[in-house]
């Protein structure tokens, strides 16, 4: 829905919502917020992020990754398990949840790795580490290569009803590549990171989906190739999903020229065709939803010769004027941009939120389209400030953002 | 004029436009004669310090840029690291601060990690001359060969350029390619696909697989060095067959334009990439890349040292101080 409403909130959760339905409520207990002008969206639900605790915590930890979700309207984010020691033990899923229930910000929901060590030979213990809150299970970083191992990973999943999110890269195919394979890394002599590495992938994994019947996510499409086969799959009525960056959706190879390791991002930045592949596989669904693959580096990881830099950006503070700048645009719909950012990812998560009906919990976000402000170091709540739109102006905030009925973030 | 030279770095070829290069290469036309004298030394760049840092090994590079300080009177220091990386101990950023803290007047910067040189010349005060960086550039070498290619036609304009071997990884190849094409020459690529870049012909050149295809009409011969790790791995099956099929001998040179140069940056694989006899023979420039190499470094470095450059070259290497 689109419209101008009231939302009530009772008790954490949203009493009901529509034209007056505040009409008449006053008293002591009752809290007015006034954001006429504003959207009131279901909180931000992000699939696809790094808060790096245990392990680096001078990059991020957990409670500095949830400020930093919150004050990007998001009331739940995933959490990828490459942390060190990697989370692939039950303990290590109870820490991270424990942190994540003292900071009382956004809903932290860990991913589990899929093999042990995320090592591809061995699976984790699945049914521990769902009964300890993993949602799901990833090797993120790391392909399950195998195809063998894929296959009982997937089956394994599926009878603990686990997501499965793959990172898509073939590693043989991109050994030692640091940038997209293409026109840019020829001239920078850069080892090229060819579309074929995630295609290959995305084409055995639907295969395999198929054979097992598993929840099967794609993290962080970047390749035409990969759409192509996700459109498939789809069309056939596999049960499959993916979603796509905001970086993914904006920037390409090019802005490598002149060795920018904060455009250093693996999957690499594309090409122009892939982008409009992304864009218009976002509009009709193909790709479900947006995920911000948020990864702090430090200076220490990013300030040194291209080769040695760590790839990946922070996501979850620039997201939102990011991608207003496609809604504005006229790329895409806001209702699509909310339902990519929060509804979509909820339900394929099997996660609180993502919707504003009556009787469902109080997660929301305010935005303010028209709030402009700059990325910077001051103004970001994350740990690390590693984005190529670091003190660039832009233009949409969260303004506040609400969980459980309680506000997490204001500004 | 030398007091127009506009750059503070040589980080990469494409950075300069063609009254760039013919101003180098005029600097190194005075210069050469000053390698050719019994007193092989002129005063230019006294009380300036050149500190060459390579963290890749080489010999002929950093010999050639340690002589070409020496013999403008710079004080010349070479450091050699192996590797660069946050894990193996220093990073490549507190490296350059601790140069700096020196107060050197140039770096040359030899690295394998592509787009390093430019890296450290946003970090540090002093002019960065890019030595060779991964497979990205090496702006000295397609200069020197630039100078061998003028002195022997005269023009780096309308000639066919052919470069054969390891493009896929050859930095010499890339900074030729941007040098020989903003004069205008044709410049082909040939060698396996295995070992030619993606969409290489983004780079303004002419991609040929078949040698001699390649060397028809052409006017200049430049061969690469092929690594021996390359071979018998998974890009080429043998040093046997790249031979026979990259190979080239002096029955190629019918197929070339009549008054064609062989060229090779060196170090040579005799009897891979290049038949010896042809290695040896007079169509070679060879060692005069070699004598080049020093003059254009030579030039280089007078070229970026700001304070010198109100000195005409001439005047520079006549100054018997």
């Amino acid at each position: 829905m689109d419209e101008v409403a009231d939302v009530v909130i009772e008790a954490g959760r949203i009493a009901r919502i529509g034209r007056d339905a505040a009409a008449g409520l006053s008293g002591e207990k009752i809290r007015v917020l006034d954001v006429a002008g504003r959207w009131v969206v279901p909180g931000f639900v992000d699939l696809h992020a790094h808060f790096r605790e245990p392990g680096y915590e001078y990059k991020e930890d957990v409670a500095s990754g949830l400020r930093a979700a919150a004050a990007g309207g998001f009331t739940g984010v995933c959490v990828m398990p490459n942390t060190k020691p990697i989370n692939d033990t039950r303990a290590i899923t109870e820490m991270m949840m424990a942190r994540g229930r003292a900071a009382a910000g956004p809903r932290l929901y860990p991913f589990a790795a899929a093999t042990v060590g995320s090592a591809g030979e061995q699976l984790t213990e699945m049914a521990d580490l769902r009964d300890a809150g993993a949602i799901g299970v990833s090797d993120d970083g790391k392909c399950l290569m195998n195809a063998a191992v894929m296959r009982a990973a997937l089956e394994y999943a599926r009878t603990f009803d686990m997501l499965f999110s793959q990172h898509c890269e073939d590693h043989d195919l991109t050994a030692g590549a640091q940038m997209h394979e293409g026109h840019v890394s020829t001239r920078l002599g850069l080892q090229g990171w060819p579309r074929a590495a995630e295609d290959v992938i995305v084409a055995r994994d639907l295969i395999l989906a198929e054979l097992t019947g598993a929840r099967y996510h794609v993290a962080h499409v970047s390749s035409l190739g990969a759409v192509r086969l996700l459109r498939e799959a789809k069309s056939r009525g596999l049960a499959v999903s993916a979603e796509v960056t905001p970086h993914h959706l904006l920037l390409t190879h090019d802005a490598l020229i002149g060795f920018d390791t904060a455009c250093k991002v693996n999957p690499p930045l594309r090409e122009p065709e892939d982008i409009a592949a992304l864009r218009e596989a976002l509009r009709d669904g193909t790709i479900d939803c947006i995920a911000t693959d948020h990864a702090p580096h430090s200076p220490l990881e990013k300030q040194c010769e291209f080769a040695a830099a760590s790839p990946g950006m922070i996501g979850l503070e620039p997201a939102v004027p990011l991608l207003l700048d496609l809604v504005r645009d006229g790329l895409l719909s806001p209702m699509r941009l909310v339902e990519a950012l929060s509804t979509k990812p909820a339900r394929l998560g099997k996660l609180e939120g993502g919707t504003l009906k009556a009787g469902s919990v109080a997660d929301l976000a305010v935005i303010d389209p028209e709030r402009r402000w700059t990325i910077s170091q001051a103004s970001l709540s994350s740990r690390s400030s590693n984005t190529p739109f670091l003190n660039k102006e832009v233009r949409g905030k969260a303004i506040l953002t609400m969980v459980a009925g309680q506000i997490v973030y204001e500004s | 004029m030398s007091a127009g030279f506009r750059h503070n770095h040589l980080l990469s070829i494409r950075d300069l436009d063609r009254d760039d290069v013919n101003q180098i290469l005029d600097a190194a036309e005075s210069f050469i004669e000053v390698s050719r004298r019994s007193v092989r030394k002129v005063p230019t760049l006294r009380g300036k310090t050149l500190i060459n840092m390579f963290f890749e090994a080489s010999t002929r590079t950093r010999t050639s840029f340690e002589l070409a300080g020496k013999r403008l009177s710079a004080d010349v220091v070479n450091v050699s690291s192996s590797g660069s990386s946050v894990s193996k101990g220093e990073s490549l950023l507190d490296t350059c601060k601790t140069l700096e803290a020196m107060r050197p007047d140039l770096v040359v910067i030899r690295h394998p990690a592509s787009g390093a040189p430019a890296f450290v010349a946003a970090h540090i005060g002093c002019s960065v001359i890019n030595g060779g960086d991964g497979s990205h550039e090496h702006p000295t070498q397609a200069l020197l060969d630039a100078f061998a290619i003028r002195k022997a036609f005269g023009t780096l304009s309308g000639l066919k350029v052919v470069i054969v071997g390891d493009i896929l990884h050859s930095r010499v190849a890339r900074s030729n390619a941007a040098l020989l094409g903003r004069f205008g020459s044709e410049v082909r690529f040939c060698g396996p696909r295995t070992l030619m870049p993606a969409e290489a012909a983004a780079l303004g050149v002419t991609v040929y697989y078949d040698l001699k295809e390649a060397l028809r009409g052409a006017d200049v011969i430049m061969l690469l060095r092929i690594q021996k790790e390359r071979l018998e791995g998974p890009l080429v099956p043998s040093m046997r067959e790249y031979s026979r099929q990259y190979g080239v001998s002096q029955r190629h040179l019918e197929l070339a334009s009549p008054r064609a140069i062989v060229m090779h940056p060196g170090p040579m694989n005799r009897g891979v990439e290049i038949h010896t006899a042809l290695a040896d023979s007079e169509r070679s420039v060879i060692l005069d890349q070699v004598e080049a190499g020093v003059a254009v470094r030579m030039a280089v470095l007078y070229l970026l040292t700001k304070e010198v450059r109100a000195q005409t070259p001439r005047q520079a290497a006549s100054d018997a101080g």
